[in-house]
């Protein structure tokens, strides 16, 4: 079986997870990962072409909020764990 | 003191209502047992004193009033830390949480305070629910009761610990994939997971949405009902919670279990399952066979497929789920790096545990570009098919009977180095999650080291009080199950 | 001979719904307010808040998708777009890719070139995104989540404009269609409505669609006009010079009118779209559509249609009073009170478009009451009033909606109906210019006018000339 999670594949996994790996745990994350994969794939040995996906276990019709403002000044709360703030906002690194 | 702690959260409530002990009483005599048990066990990662004591004041004048007239008012009970808690510390056991403090009550917290019940503090947990030994916390391990060589079992170690080292009479603990029952198996203590959809996950901090369900861990199947009943129910702030009536589980008991048809998946016993277990499982078999129950053997066909459907579905949303820990709005924010990606990878390097990366990286990577119906689409059909044959099974069953673990607890510093063998022990309990379904797990013997065997009792959607009403049959005629402290001369 | 390229564009438009609340928390989505006063754990990414669908969104959604002529999702589902980006709380976006509410529609614009259908791939509700700015003294970003889970509507449609002028007119159609609906006020400027347009060249003749770039941040009819003008002839040099077009998203500079890139190593393009776990699909039964059927309002071509039929209207004035509801609404009342169409229309489009122009104000701003406006239009006809007075009084509708007949008569604007008072004037007049009067007598009628007006001064213009002309005839 071809390899997977090859160095490209792993770059990438790493920007979508946002996390940036020492090239030890690099190695062993993609060895481990490799394997599970490896180990996953034993789903293939089932037919599901015609099979729909199962999202939700119990769908019972709609769950909807009627559109009235219940809520009030968030910003006390909403502030309370940041780790940087200024002037009522979060601050983080440039993004321009 | 003694008489106190060993009796069952419904005991301790039914003699606080008549008044024959104090909240204050109850709360300090739990309050001794966690300090004396606390250096060796380790089951919470906060208790808060003075809370706590604001808290009695509060519920004392509650009953006086007539506020809080539940079964339970006035009975402490320990929450697990993935559940918010306003005003008090809530980590996810992570590092990325060590300093969050919830602005807000999860619903199932706001519904044990409203029940009067009185929380003492949270209980540790692997990291963000990852893991099935309690281990993966970022702050300490939880050690077994039983014997403190040996895990207590996870994610939700801490809460079952509590409960059976006498800590506490009940807590709350989550279950995504086993994570009640699992621990409650390892613990000898009862743990309930309800059906999908009928505690409200608002205020729980997600894992995999999909799966997870709050759930009470108590000492015996009564409490655990009766702390369902205050738990379940509709919550508008949970789009996923049911919208179907609560069925109470209380009231009806039954003697025997004549007419209940019990069926045992012969995959769940098999080659990689533990003799011993396998005997104890039997022996609760043969007994409720006794009492009146239909037992018979029978296939489920997909055990063999849920343990891949579960981790590629549970990485999934979980990779989705955490993202949102990134150090802009609450949680751990590296000092180091440049930029924003930088501040985003570092913080989240450091932040998260490995176990908790690998999950993040194996779902970013199943629903990356050219994997999505490979991996994830693939695994909601398996999910189909898994549902699927639970339901033929409860045309036929009242109640599936199968053990919660293939062993009883394995030994501290032992489950870690290898993940898929650890994922691989998930193998009795996550086909529960995958199909929705609710189930209790008892203790149902001991096996030669001195460690609990649990047994599961899984029921079709909604029928808690099926499984709740076999399992305290069941209980009555097993005995009174030993409890792992020893007692005060 | 120079190769002919033909242009091909295809719009994803964002309109942002006026519902009271968010999209999925009870916060007031409301425009404004101080940083982060209109939040929640919902909207603000808190571990553990759970979304809960606003109705109202839904039934915004199947208001457009219908007026658009969209086939409906019966069973609809919200999806998670997963990116970092920290205008995002939640670090994804609750968005519809798999199964979104409406699909396949089409538009009908109208150009010089005459109609063309503008096919509608899909629509799908969605949630807005946060503010990031710029703090230039700490050098940093700040980041406010008032937007963060306002609704919104995205609609993408088929590569079937050719030119700026045709993505004008689709825009103006959408603009149109959700003012008449009510469900947004679509403004440009105000990032209501926002436009990224997905462009591509290829020879003339050829089937075949070029590569394509996606162009946001564009703010404005002149921006988007100037993008496309540009990209078109960015994309033709470089096919020219042999190049390849990569496709990317490019961000428009609306000072530098010009576009650039917007690629970054960290942002990778896989959104790992999957269903949204935490949300409940959308069932959209047979008789929810069939209600929102038939409260779908007379949109503005059948509305003129009907203008030019019922009261007579040119085509023209009839297209113009039904470019905002508001205004042909207005138009109507109007009519009606009055009974005179024409004048009511020329009313709006004369006087009152002035007005809007010299304030810079839009239609939809228009508050005075359509009786004021029609019995001015009487009291002009009953010749109370003249068309200079008139004007003024009508100045004063516009700015207070003020009660014209209250307002003629504390102003002194009434004309004078009383003939004693205009005779007197006229037997004034007659006596201070005793050799006019003369003049008048021997054959020079042309003098009339110059008495007429000196009855007009004494009667301050508060008279009927034409009484005046006739009162004066009787006398000489």
């Amino acid at each position: 079986m071809s390899r997977k999670i090859d160095d490209a594949t792993m770059d990438n996994v790493e920007i979508l997870a946002k996390l940036a790996l020492t090239p030890k745990e690099r190695k062993k994350a993609m060895a481990e990962m490799e394997k599970i994969l490896d180990y996953v794939e034993k789903l293939n040995e089932l037919d599901t072409d015609r099979i729909e996906p199962l999202v939700h276990i119990l769908e019972s019709g709609n769950v909807f909020r009627e559109d009235a403002v219940v809520n009030g000044d968030g910003k006390e709360e909403a502030l309370a764990n940041a780790p940087r703030k200024k002037d009522g906002q979060y601050m983080v690194p440039k993004t321009v | 003191m003694e008489e106190l702690l060993r009796m069952t959260a419904l005991e301790l409530g039914s003699i606080i209502r008549d008044g024959k002990v104090g909240v204050k009483e109850a709360v300090q005599c739990c309050q001794k047992q966690i300090q004396k048990s606390e250096p060796q066990i380790g089951a919470f990662l906060l208790t808060d004193e003075e809370k706590t004591e604001r808290r009695v004041k509060e519920v004392e004048e509650g009953i006086r009033q007539g506020r809080y007239t539940g079964p339970l008012a006035g009975v402490p009970v320990a929450v697990k830390d993935n559940i918010c808690t306003r005003g008090m510390k809530t980590t996810c056991a992570s590092r990325m949480l060590e300093n969050f403090v919830p602005q807000y009550d999860a619903e199932a917290v706001r519904r044990l305070e409203d029940a009067g019940m009185i929380i003492v503090g949270k209980t540790n947990m692997d990291e963000f629910a990852m893991g099935s030994t309690s281990e993966t916390s970022y702050f300490q391990v939880t050690k077994n009761p039983w014997n403190t060589e040996h895990v207590p079992g996870g994610s939700s170690g801490g809460s079952c610990a509590a409960v059976a080292s006498g800590e506490v009479w009940a807590a709350l603990g989550s279950d995504t994939g086993g994570s009640i029952r699992q621990p409650s198996s390892y613990c000898g203590v009862v743990g309930l997971k309800p059906t999908y959809g009928r505690v409200s996950r608002y205020g729980l901090i997600a894992y995999a949405s999909s799966l997870d369900q709050i759930g009470p861990v108590g000492r015996s199947a009564a409490d655990c009902g009766a702390l369902y009943e205050i738990l379940a129910g509709t919550d508008e702030k949970d789009a996923s919670s049911s919208r179907k009536a609560v069925e109470a589980v209380s009231g009806t008991k039954r003697d025997d279990l004549k007419g209940i048809r019990i069926g045992i998946p012969e995959e769940y016993l098999g080659e990689g399952t533990d003799p011993e277990v396998r005997q104890a499982i039997e022996k609760a078999a043969d007994l409720m066979r006794e009492s009146g129950a239909q037992v018979e053997w029978f296939s489920l066909k997909m055990t063999e497929y849920v343990i891949p459907a579960y981790y590629i579905i549970a990485c999934a949303e979980a990779s989705s789920n955490l993202e949102r820990f990134d150090g802009v709005k609450y949680g751990y924010r590296s000092p180091k790096g440049e930029g924003l990606h930088e501040m985003y990878k570092k913080s989240r390097q450091e932040g998260f545990g490995e176990e908790v990366k690998r999950r993040i990286m194996l779902g970013s990577f199943v629903l990356s570009s050219g994997y999505y119906d490979a991996y994830y689409l693939k695994a909601l059909k398996t999910k189909a098919l898994i549902k699927r044959e639970f339901d033929l099974a409860f045309q036929k069953y009242d109640c599936i009977l199968a053990p919660a673990s293939p062993t009883t607890a394995p030994k501290l510093g032992t489950s870690l180095s290898d993940p898929l063998k650890m994922y691989l022990s998930d193998v009795d309990t996550v086909a529960v999650n995958l199909a929705g379904l609710p189930a209790v797990c008892l203790p149902c013997g001991m096996d030669s080291k001195g460690l609990p065997i649990g047994m599961q009792l899984i029921g079709d959607c909604f029928q808690e009080k099926k499984i709740l009403e076999t399992a305290a049959v069941y209980e009555k005629l097993r005995g009174p199950f030993p409890v792992s402290w020893k007692e005060e001369m | 001979m120079a190769k002919q390229y033909e242009t091909v564009i295809g719009l994803e438009v964002h309109v942002e719904l006026s519902t009271k609340t968010k999209i999925f928390c009870g916060c007031s989505a409301k425009f404004g307010g101080k940083p982060n006063t209109h939040t929640c754990p919902v909207c603000t990414g808190m571990p553990g808040a759970l979304p809960v669908l606003n109705k109202k969104v839904v039934e915004y959604a199947l208001k457009l998708g219908t007026a658009a002529n969209c086939q409906i999702n019966r069973y609809n589902r919200f999806d998670r777009k997963n990116y970092f980006y920290p205008d995002n709380p939640q670090n994804y976006q609750i968005s519809q890719l798999y199964l979104p509410i409406c699909h396949d529609g089409c538009l009908e614009i109208e150009t010089e070139a005459g109609k063309k259908k503008i096919r509608i791939h899909e629509m799908h509700m969605e949630e807005d995104a946060g503010k990031l700015i710029h703090d230039e003294w700490e050098d940093c970003s700040l980041v406010d989540y008032n937007r963060s889970g306002v609704p919104l509507i995205e609609i993408v449609s088929e590569p079937d404009m050719r030119t700026a002028e045709e993505v004008i007119a689709y825009l103006e159609k959408l603009k149109m269609i959700c003012q008449y609906l009510g469900i947004s006020d679509c403004k440009l400027q105000e990032g209501s409505m926002r436009a990224d347009v997905n462009l591509s060249v290829r020879e003339a003749g050829s089937q075949k669609l070029g590569t394509r770039t996606e162009m946001k941040n564009l703010n404005s009819f002149k921006a988007i006009t100037h993008a496309i003008e540009g990209e078109r002839a960015r994309q033709i040099e470089l096919l020219e010079e042999g190049k390849k077009v990569i496709q990317e998203t490019r961000r428009w500079d609306d000072n530098k009118e010009s576009s650039y890139p917007m690629r970054s190593k960290e942002d990778a393009k896989d959104y790992r779209y999957f269903p949204d776990p935490d949300l409940m699909p959308v069932i959209i039964s047979e008789e929810w559509i069939e209600e929102i059927r038939k409260e779908q309002p007379e949109f503005a071509e059948e509305k003129a249609e009907r203008f030019q039929k019922e009261y007579g209207l040119p085509r023209y004035d009839a297209k113009i009073l039904t470019q905002s509801r508001h205004m042909a609404d207005i138009f109507e009342e109007t009519a009606r009170r009055c009974g005179q169409p024409k004048k009511a229309s020329n009313w709006l489009m004369g006087e009152t478009m002035r007005i809007l122009k010299e304030k810079g104000m839009d239609p939809e701003k228009i508050s005075f009451t359509p009786t004021h406006l029609a019995d001015l239009i009487l009291a002009l006809e009953r010749k109370e009033i003249n068309q200079q007075g008139a004007k003024q009084v009508f100045e004063q509708i516009m700015e207070k909606d003020v009660d014209p007949l209250v307002y003629m008569k504390e102003q002194g604007l009434l004309m004078v109906s009383d003939d004693g008072a205009i005779e007197a004037a006229v037997e004034e007049a007659m006596a201070e210019n005793q050799k006019t009067v003369e003049e008048y007598r021997s054959g020079k009628e042309k003098v009339l006018g110059f008495l007429v007006g000196q009855v007009m001064k004494k009667m301050k213009g508060k008279a009927d000339p034409a009484k005046v002309n006739a009162l004066l005839r009787e006398k000489l």
